[in-house]
């Protein structure tokens, strides 16, 4: 079964995402409050895509994104950026780090569908 | 699981709180990390509401969350006007979360939102940040840094700060305690800019963090005060900050992630269940207390029944030190009230134009949680009718030789079971001849009634003196000073007044600790006993029958010279009457409304634990509750303010019965 990671420190945020990944496919789904519960998360499972947000604390989404693209172990793995419109520059920094793709919140859920099935080649 | 409107109202009131103490925090001393933290607790604030659907507070939340946005990025410049104008919007979030706490209709927030708006387009906007690229810290650096972390390296650089490196390598299985350890020791030495994590150059299992730190110290003073070897200086310090001195703040923020790890939030229905739990275990003591008396009285004093009793003494002990702890639990520092109240005086000082130096003292003195959430209230409006009406305006004070600016001090302390609140001003003071006036006007008092001064300030207290007219915006939102003494009443205390015209004013409430163990007075009449709470209770005295006379259809007696209205407990609760030659008196109420309740036996003083009575029982009038007094015993507790008010509306009806007159 795929598995996805949420990192986001707002929980309304994180479930919202489950709710609309769940839908989409059969997809076990983690989720981490933080950057550091991110590390905490990862070594034990296998996850085939990551949801980012930017705005955190401990350790923002770009730092999170960076370790993550150089890492040989995660650097595979699709990540999705979900923050803000004022994070716009941030996000930016994100995708030239070589995340997947960005949404801006509030998220379009068919939008949010659309990007999950192109980095899983659903 | 849909989460349940009271856990919003939870969460939103311990938010907006957070954010109103931080938003003090910031006027007294900037500091990057509580605007920060303030910018993520309306973020936080934001998403809460939107997950209820509360539109009026998501709006406004969004709004405000950007003002800070820009604050925090440092695209407009902090300003005291600033601060007030968040402040202000942040009592506008608290309404609002009221008005859904309380089903009520939610304020239209559109206006507030375009405010907002419009004070971002207005605010001056800060000189443009200088380009980082010149700085020599490396672009795999900067590739990273969020938006507002690189205008945190760029203030630290215009500052003058050294930023350093430092490489920490932590077992991935542990690594977080480890390096908030490290963070924390961080804190005295210079500000975190950003902790980035890296696996590269790391052994498997391990994890990398580099932290990058802007600091006046030069690199060998960091690396001694961080006991960190591996660190690199990428700006050094500009010389003349060589000496910076520790923040405060920082010492704060430490003092506050300490606080958060050994903290635990309890509703405060637990602990009343916890209570009543050791007030149902002190009755099975009572029980074993009993069985050992009569055992002895059977048996003389056989060891066994001594034994039992032994253990029973020191089960009494151990939960008396048990109930004791639990409600240490409830109790909370006034500072949470004087922060707040502190708020309310700086926001008023400015729109009443006036000048005010706010002192506070007892800070640490504590009280029961549930009685600082309802005397918040009347002492908001306290402190309001002080700026408003007490301290006079910069000219006035100038006119009449006083300092310009106005004093007003709060002081909190406690004195044997209570504690004393006191809210002083060196304002104009209460003139008794414009109050008696004034009541006269308002048809309460009669032109002919003879009143004493004392007794003329206490109007200030009675329902409807205080109105509108005259009443500016401040203290004129509809409370008055009598829902204040109402209040101030029903949690079992009482206010004073000491004031002098063109002095100043100086209110005194005394309060119960706390509301779950209630010190009180066992008495008896017609062979039933009663508790009266002791912080209703005046004094009390011994008087004989035939000194009771009759004024007005009314039973009195003379107490040290002043006739003192008496209500027979018998009558009240339509109980036979015990006739004897001896009474007790025992005077409760305060200022002019004070009555004499008339009991037979005067039995001992206690602490007693308030039960609510059952659904059946709870219309009795008089009645507030029952308690056990320890000895398997229940005894009713005495509803003082019903009894006044039955003493008073008695007045009319008339009820001597088997009383002599004279």
């Amino acid at each position: 079964m795929l598995s996805a990671l949420i990192v986001d420190d707002s929980e309304t945020t994180r479930s919202f995402i489950r709710s609309l990944i769940e839908d989409v496919a059969e997809i076990d789904v983690l989720e981490a409050s933080s950057g550091f519960e991110a590390f905490r998360v990862l070594p034990g499972h296998s996850i085939d895509i990551i949801f980012v947000d930017i705005n955190m604390p401990d350790i923002n989404g770009i730092e999170l994104i960076n370790f993550l693209k150089t890492n040989d172990l995660y650097k595979k793995i699709p990540i999705i950026i979900i923050s803000t419109e004022r994070s716009r520059e941030d996000m930016s920094k994100g995708m030239a780090l070589g995340a997947f793709a960005y949404l801006t919140k509030p998220v379009n859920p068919d939008e949010l569908r659309e990007v999950i099935k192109k980095a899983l080649n659903l | 699981m849909k989460p349940s409107k009271k856990d919003f109202i939870a969460e939103a009131e311990e938010i907006i709180e957070e954010v109103g103490s931080s938003v003090l925090e910031l006027q007294e001393e900037f500091s990057p990390e509580t605007l920060n933290s303030i910018f993520r607790s309306v973020h936080t604030m934001k998403g809460l509401s939107g997950l209820f659907g509360i539109k009026e507070i998501t709006d406004l939340s969004h709004a405000l969350e950007s003002l800070l946005d820009d604050l925090r990025l440092g695209k407009i410049e902090i300003t005291g006007e600033i601060i007030d104008f968040i402040l202000s919007n942040i009592d506008i979030l608290k309404n609002l979360i009221d008005q859904v706490a309380e089903d009520k209709a939610i304020d239209d927030v559109s206006n507030d939102v375009r405010e907002i708006e419009k004070f971002r387009g207005l605010a001056g906007s800060k000189d443009k940040e200088s380009s980082l690229a010149a700085t020599g810290i490396s672009e795999s650096i900067l590739k990273v840094l969020s938006e507002y972390e690189e205008h945190r390296l760029k203030a630290n650089l215009g500052d003058g700060n050294g930023i350093f490196l430092l490489k920490t390598v932590f077992e991935l299985t542990d690594f977080a305690p480890q390096l908030e350890e490290l963070i924390k020791r961080l804190k005295g030495t210079g500000e975190l800019i950003a902790t980035l994590p890296t696996s590269q150059g790391v052994p498997d299992g391990s994890i990398g963090f580099n932290l990058l730190l802007g600091a006046s110290y030069p690199l060998e003073d960091i690396k001694g005060k961080t006991l960190l070897s591996d660190v690199e200086q990428l700006v050094s310090p500009k010389l003349s900050q060589a000496a910076a001195p520790e923040s405060k703040t920082s010492k704060a923020k430490e003092a506050s992630l300490k606080s958060a790890a050994t903290t635990v939030r309890v509703n405060i229905d637990k602990l009343d269940g916890i209570l009543n739990t050791i007030n149902e275990l002190m009755l099975l003591r009572s029980a074993l207390v009993r069985i050992s008396q009569e055992l002895t009285e059977s048996y003389g004093y056989a060891p066994l029944a001594v034994d039992l009793y032994k253990i029973s003494q020191s089960i009494d002990v151990k939960l008396r030190h048990l109930q004791h702890s639990v409600l240490d639990l409830r109790m909370v520092p006034f500072s949470h009230i004087f922060k707040k109240l502190a708020q309310v005086v700086r926001r008023y000082t400015r729109e009443a134009g006036k000048e005010i130096n706010l002192n506070i003292f007892g800070e640490d003195t504590e009280i029961d949680k549930q009685i600082a959430e309802e005397i918040i209230d009347p002492l908001v409006h306290l402190v309001r009718n002080s700026i408003d009406h007490g301290i006079e305006s910069k000219n006035e004070r100038v006119a009449l030789g006083k300092n310009p600016q106005g004093d007003l001090t709060l002081k909190a302390f406690s004195r044997g079971n209570s504690v004393v609140i006191e809210i002083q001003d060196d304002g104009a003071g209460i003139d008794p001849d414009k109050v008696l006036q004034k009541a006269i006007e308002k048809k309460m008092i009669s032109k002919e009634q003879v009143l004493d001064r004392n007794e003329i300030i206490n109007l200030i207290f009675a329902p409807g003196l205080s109105t509108k007219d005259g009443v500016s915006e401040i203290s004129g939102r509809g409370v008055g000073m009598d829902i204040v003494k109402e209040k101030i009443t029903s949690l079992g205390g009482f206010v004073g007044i000491e004031t002098e015209k063109g002095a100043g004013s100086k209110f005194i409430l005394t309060l119960p600790i706390t509301l779950a163990i209630v010190k009180a007075l066992i008495t008896e009449v017609s062979k039933r006993r009663f508790a009266v709470p002791l912080t209703s209770i005046e004094e009390t005295f011994i008087f004989t029958r035939d000194s009771v006379q009759t004024i007005e259809g009314r039973e009195v007696i003379e107490l040290r010279n002043e006739m003192l209205p008496l209500l027979r407990a018998s009558e009240a609760f339509d109980l036979e009457e015990d006739i004897r030659d001896e009474y007790y008196g025992v005077v409760v109420g305060v200022g002019q409304k004070r009555i004499g309740l008339v009991m037979d036996e005067l039995i001992e003083q206690t602490e007693i634990v308030i039960k609510p009575l059952g659904e059946h029982l709870k219309n009795i009038p008089c009645i507030s509750g029952a308690a056990e007094t320890g000895k398997y015993e229940i005894v009713f507790v005495m509803d003082i303010d019903a009894m006044m008010d039955e003493a008073f509306s008695k007045r009319k009806n008339n009820g001597s019965r088997g009383t002599k007159d004279v």
